[in-house]
């Protein structure tokens, strides 16, 4: 399934009636199969478009084209920076969640998602709550639930933003082993450069808010990828090159929050 | 001037804790049965008419010849027949009610203003015109428990839908829930904990409101049989009565918690 954003303009309307334009016309094809990042600096409207494609928001203007046959599947699952797990439910009622609402079949739902527990490394943790869970097994039910419902594009918003780095690490590659056995198409926010850059074929850098596509830069390390790469010099160097980029962002936004006093 | 150097030593070390729940149940034993002791010693060596205050086995034997009589079970049938009934009547339009006007904004329009200028008054005050709706009769009492028991239950169960953590409610959607399923799927059962704070506080309220009901138009009750034993300077009786009360709260409570800790599941109690 290939995800087109055309000219997506976003502007929240606050309580108190001020406008905060948080996007911008962003333009932006992420084709099927491909791994796609999105950086850029915090409040440039990066969750924002991300629910825009799940649909749990409207663009102020432009649209989002999904294109290609999702053969009866949702379009869309996300994966929450918080995890969002339902706290009464245990790991495997939290994974088939997607399925009953959809009316799948008791049998039928808990096998898939008894299916997915185990692909994402929490076999034995079935009947247990989240808060029972360290932060790192909560989002690989966070992710096993995404993937219960079979999206045609997933979508993850900082998933691994709530985690130590060593937890980061892991799960980084969990994602990316995940990828490459679904090959889903997804869309992935991160504050991390190198996180972006190990998992994915390009990488969006948008600018301050309110947010456009900046750049595109596309990932010239070839698949399958090993931890070994984080240490390669080209790695390092390629990373460098986004954050310049990023970095001329951030350091205006952050001025210019400086500067009108409104928050980021 | 010589350097003195000064080595302080601290060693923590394993040492036995205490356990979480602090004093055991000794004490708590020995709490109450402190104070029953020391009203059977004032009430029998202090010189104290028995009409003020009977000694506790006075009571006690009075509560045994209640049972075997008969008496007790009639009155307390009567009360637990008006309290359940008022309970489930009041709770159950609580939910519907604070439900609806937390996930609709017509409902919420509606209801809203009608809560806020009732919920102040004492619901005691309404029996009166209840009785004269509905007759002396059981009606007019549950209808006042009813209405007791509905106001923190419809309170809670808003606070607690509306309270429920946004992120969720986009969880369940981005999944496929519809706006249905995200009520009965996320909205009520996060809302459970605060819905049963207002279960507890309806049951508190049905209890007073029982008793209250009774001693203003009852035949039977345990709310009657104090009003009427207080009329007869029966203190025994009375304080019987009493006894059978603060039991009937204990043991609401612990019916309560034994409930929620059943059905509010995922969170460490
Ligand atoms: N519901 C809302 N009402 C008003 N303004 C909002 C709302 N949601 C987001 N914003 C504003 O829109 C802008 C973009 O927000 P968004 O959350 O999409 O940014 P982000 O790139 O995800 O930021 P971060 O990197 O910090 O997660 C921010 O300035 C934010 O304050
Ligand atoms: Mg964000």
């Amino acid at each position: 399934m290939q995800v087109r954003f055309e000219s997506v303009h976003k502007t929240y309307r606050r309580r108190d009636g001020i406008e905060v334009p948080a996007l911008a016309g962003v333009d932006l094809a992420v084709a099927s199969s491909e791994f796609v990042s999105l950086v850029g600096p915090s409040g440039c409207g990066k969750s924002t478009l991300l629910l825009i494609a799940a649909g749990l928001i409207p663009p102020s203007s432009g649209r989002v084209v999904f294109e290609g046959d999702a053969g009866g599947r949702p379009r869309t699952a996300v994966v929450f920076q918080e995890f969002a797990l339902f706290p009464w439910r245990t790991v495997l009622d939290n994974v088939a969640f997607g399925l009953e609402v959809r009316g799948v079949g008791r049998a039928e739902r808990l096998e898939r998602a008894a299916a997915l527990v185990r692909q994402v490394g929490l076999s034995g943790f079935e009947s247990r709550y989240p808060y029972e869970l360290s932060g790192g097994m909560r989002q690989r039910v966070g992710i096993a639930r995404a993937l219960c419902v079979d999206p045609a594009v997933l979508l993850m918003d900082e998933p691994l933003s709530a985690l130590d780095a060593q937890t980061r690490q892991l799960l980084q590659e969990d994602i990316l082993r995940l990828w490459e056995a679904t090959r889903k198409t997804v869309l992935y926010v991160t504050h991390n450069i190198q996180e972006a850059v190990f998992l994915s074929d390009r990488v969006v850098v948008m600018s301050r808010r309110p947010g456009r596509v900046r750049e595109v830069l596309p990932v010239p390390f070839p698949r399958p990828r090993t931890e070994a790469l984080l240490a390669d010099p080209e790695f390092g160097r390629f990373c460098h090159r986004i954050w310049s980029s990023l970095k001329e962002e951030a350091r205006a936004a952050l001025e210019e929050t400086h500067g009108d006093g409104s928050p980021a | 001037m010589a350097t003195e150097v000064r080595r302080d030593v601290v060693v923590l070390e394993a040492r036995a804790e205490r356990a979480e729940g602090g004093w055991g149940p000794a004490v708590r034993a020995a709490s109450l049965a402190g104070v029953v002791a020391a009203w059977e010693l004032a009430a029998r060596l202090g010189g104290i008419p028995s009409v003020f205050l009977p000694p506790p086995t006075a009571v006690a034997a009075e509560l045994l010849g209640m049972a075997t009589g008969g008496e007790l079970w009639r009155s307390l049938q009567a009360s637990l027949v008006r309290i359940v009934l008022g309970f489930l009547v009041g709770t159950g339009v609580g939910v519907v009610v604070g439900t609806l006007a937390a996930v609709s904004p017509l409902a919420e329009a509606v209801v809203d203003p009608l809560i806020a200028a009732t919920y102040p008054i004492p619901k005691i005050a309404l029996l009166p015109l209840l009785v004269l709706w509905l007759g002396i009769g059981e009606a007019s009492k549950v209808a006042v428990i009813a209405i007791g028991a509905f106001f923190p239950v419809a309170v809670g169960a808003m606070a607690g839908i509306r309270g429920t953590d946004p992120q969720l409610v986009r969880a369940a959607v981005s999944l496929g829930a519809s706006p249905f399923q995200v009520v009965t799927k996320v909205r009520l059962p996060a809302a459970l904990p605060v819905m049963f704070a207002g279960f507890r506080l309806a049951a508190g309220m049905s209890l007073l409101l029982v008793v209250s009901a009774e001693m203003i138009a009852a035949a039977e009750g345990i709310g009657f049989t104090i009003l009427h034993a207080g009329d007869l300077m029966q203190t025994p009786k009375l304080l019987a009565a009493i006894v059978v009360l603060s039991a009937l709260g204990v043991l609401s409570t612990w019916g309560l918690q034994a409930l929620e800790r059943r059905v509010v599941r995922g969170r460490a109690h």
